[in-house]
């Protein structure tokens, strides 16, 4: 914690959950804008539907768990939670498939756990991964930017009606896989024998649909960068997961560019900004300590690379997540600070005791 | 004289293998995507409790404690060998589909912790009893998970049963829901976790259930009762 000297009053509001995560999914909307933008209504749609289910289910549980229910609700954390998880899923996923998730999410992965504080995992990349080891066809269906359809000019995006017909009702004409196609993780992954140079020109989405990417990454990450302003988050979390991923990722390039793409790609595709601001820094899954912050961080980004690399999956955000949140234990036993008046701090496991 | 009520509700309930013990969890885990499949290597390690529980009963005399494991060890691996072959001969489709897990019935610790905690102990009628209510038991909790994941995994229930009850069992399968389109994660092993964690809460429910209807009931408590749980 810093020192900060100011002049007098000294006084000081403690902000609750329920403020820090009203911040959390303002700073997402510039994510969720450009995701409607480029992608179309779907990931709107997905988002408004997890929420609602995501409260009903939570006042349901709360209450089985004669616990209050607007004092739970009030904290925004299963919004969140919802937030996230609509945000990560593919923009034309059948309604079913977040019912799924957000059971999941909810029932499994927070509330058997004993609720907010006392998740071991990130509730929504519970329920993204189980969702993605479950429904593999619906999982990687991913949704063309708008840019690649029809003339470039205009905003050719799926009508908003129809999206609910495809999400709702298991709506599928002919014409719906003009509107689905490869993300640039998947194009760059199964791109055959080219070199990555080839599949730039080549594969569509890299070539000309790239940009819709970059600008959801640089959405994601200008909400990021509002969070670290406002003390949401601290820096350290995203700083090591973003600069470890871009070094693993440059070493690979560097060593043979035509084999493994660069770091910028790696960086602004996929899920890498909305993880590494929004949900790899939730605090109750996250490691404590700053120090532990940036370990649990650099292991992030560097599963990111080696799954995505050499996984069987689209994308790795969620099971780099994960696999160190179940780490972040042993993270912030090896990395407490010292205390104030200490010569040294007291770390890791003393024999004997 | 042993009390058989009590050997056989320790074996199904208080003290159940799967439920209380925790113990065989591998195979219960790996083998419980469907209902035949359950009932295959239930019968199976039922076959070989009661087996081995009698012959180690039967021979509790001569086993001079010190090498009894290894003695254990031995009965027990007749006995899968036994099943084994038995299952190669009527079961064979079955046998394909368990595969590695018939053999691996020698190193299930319940059959062990049987051996050891109970048979080489008490008296032949006892342990057989025991043998076969464990055994029983085991089995009850692997159809109750094969059934929990082939109804979510597969939308279906009692598939390919003909695999164990012969070609007249084939239309026993009953399809649940038309269209249904699979939980990938249900048959996984990480299904059989959840699944698992969930049976064991929903046992501790009841029990706790049961316990406040018995305080409730007599509201004067005398000695302190004694364990249910046997580590085994």
């Amino acid at each position: 914690m810093a020192l900060i000297r100011t002049s007098s009053p000294h006084l000081h509001k403690a902000s609750s959950t329920g403020d820090v995560m009203r911040l959390v999914i303002l700073a997402c909307m510039p994510g969720l804008a450009a995701m409607t933008l480029f992608f179309g209504w779907g990931t709107l749609i997905n988002v408004c539907w997890a929420i609602l289910l995501a409260v009903g289910l939570e006042a349901a549980i709360v209450l089985i768990r004669k616990r209050p229910v607007s004092f739970y609700l009030k904290d925004y954390s299963v919004v969140v939670t919802a937030l996230l998880l609509g945000l990560s899923l593919p923009p034309y996923a059948p309604w079913w498939i977040t019912l799924v998730g957000i059971l999941v999410a909810v029932v499994i992965a927070k509330h058997l756990y004993g609720g907010l504080g006392q998740n071991p995992f990130n509730p929504a990349m519970v329920a993204y991964a189980l969702l993605l080891v479950s429904f593999p066809v619906e999982m990687t269906r991913w949704t063309q930017p708008f840019v690649l359809l029809g003339d470039a000019d205009s905003w050719n995006i799926l009508p908003f009606t129809d999206t609910l017909r495809v999400i709702f009702t298991g709506f599928e004409p002919v014409w719906l896989d003009n509107y689905t196609g490869a993300t640039p993780l998947d194009a760059m992954r199964h791109r055959g024998g080219m070199t990555t140079e080839e599949a730039w020109l080549s594969k569509p989405v890299l070539a000309d649909g790239i940009g819709a990417w970059h600008a959801v990454s640089a959405a994601y990450f200008m909400g990021g960068i509002f969070l670290i302003y406002r003390k949401v988050i601290t820096y350290h979390v995203p700083m090591a997961m973003l600069g470890a991923l871009a070094v693993i990722a440059s070493v690979f390039y560097a060593f043979d560019p035509y084999d493994f793409a660069d770091p910028y790609f790696h960086i602004t595709v996929g899920g890498t900004m909305l993880g590494a601001f929004f949900i790899a820094t939730d605090p109750v899954t996250c490691a404590t300590s700053n120090r532990g912050k940036i370990w649990f961080g650099i292991g992030i980004g560097l599963l990111i690379y080696v799954i995505r690399g050499w996984g069987g999956y689209p994308d790795a955000v969620a099971f780099a997540v994960l696999l160190m949140n179940l780490a972040a234990p042993f993270i912030d036993q090896y990395t407490q600070p010292r205390t104030y008046g200490h010569a040294k701090a007291n770390r890791g496991m003393k024999g004997g005791q | 004289m042993a009390d058989y009520k009590k050997i056989t509700l320790n074996g199904l309930w208080d003290n159940n293998p799967a439920l209380v013990q925790l113990l065989g969890l591998c195979p219960l885990l790996a083998v419980t995507g469907t209902v035949v499949n359950a009932i295959g290597l239930g019968l199976a390690s039922t076959l070989v409790l009661v087996g081995s529980n009698f012959t180690v009963s039967a021979f509790r005399h001569f086993v001079p404690d010190t090498v009894r494991l290894p003695i254990f060890v031995i009965i027990i691996a007749s006995f899968v060998t036994a099943i084994e072959l038995l299952m190669k001969a009527f079961t064979y489709d079955l046998y394909l589909i368990l595969g590695i897990f018939i053999p691996l019935i020698v190193t299930n610790c319940a059959i062990m912790g049987r051996a050891d905690a109970f048979a080489c102990k008490n008296p032949v009628a006892a342990s057989v009893l025991d043998g076969l209510m464990m055994g029983v038991g085991f089995t009850l909790v692997l159809m109750t998970l094969g059934a929990m994941r082939e109804i979510l995994g597969l939308g279906t229930l009692f598939s390919d049963m003909q695999l164990l009850f012969g070609p007249a069992a084939a239309h026993w399968k009953l399809v649940l829901f038309e269209d249904y389109p699979g939980f990938l994660f249900a048959i996984l092993p990480p299904g059989a976790f959840v699944g698992m964690g969930l049976l064991i809460a929903l046992k501790n429910i009841i029990d706790k259930r049961l316990e406040e209807k018995r305080k409730a009931a007599e509201p004067v408590s005398s000695a302190p009762r004694e364990r249910a749980r046997v580590t085994g």
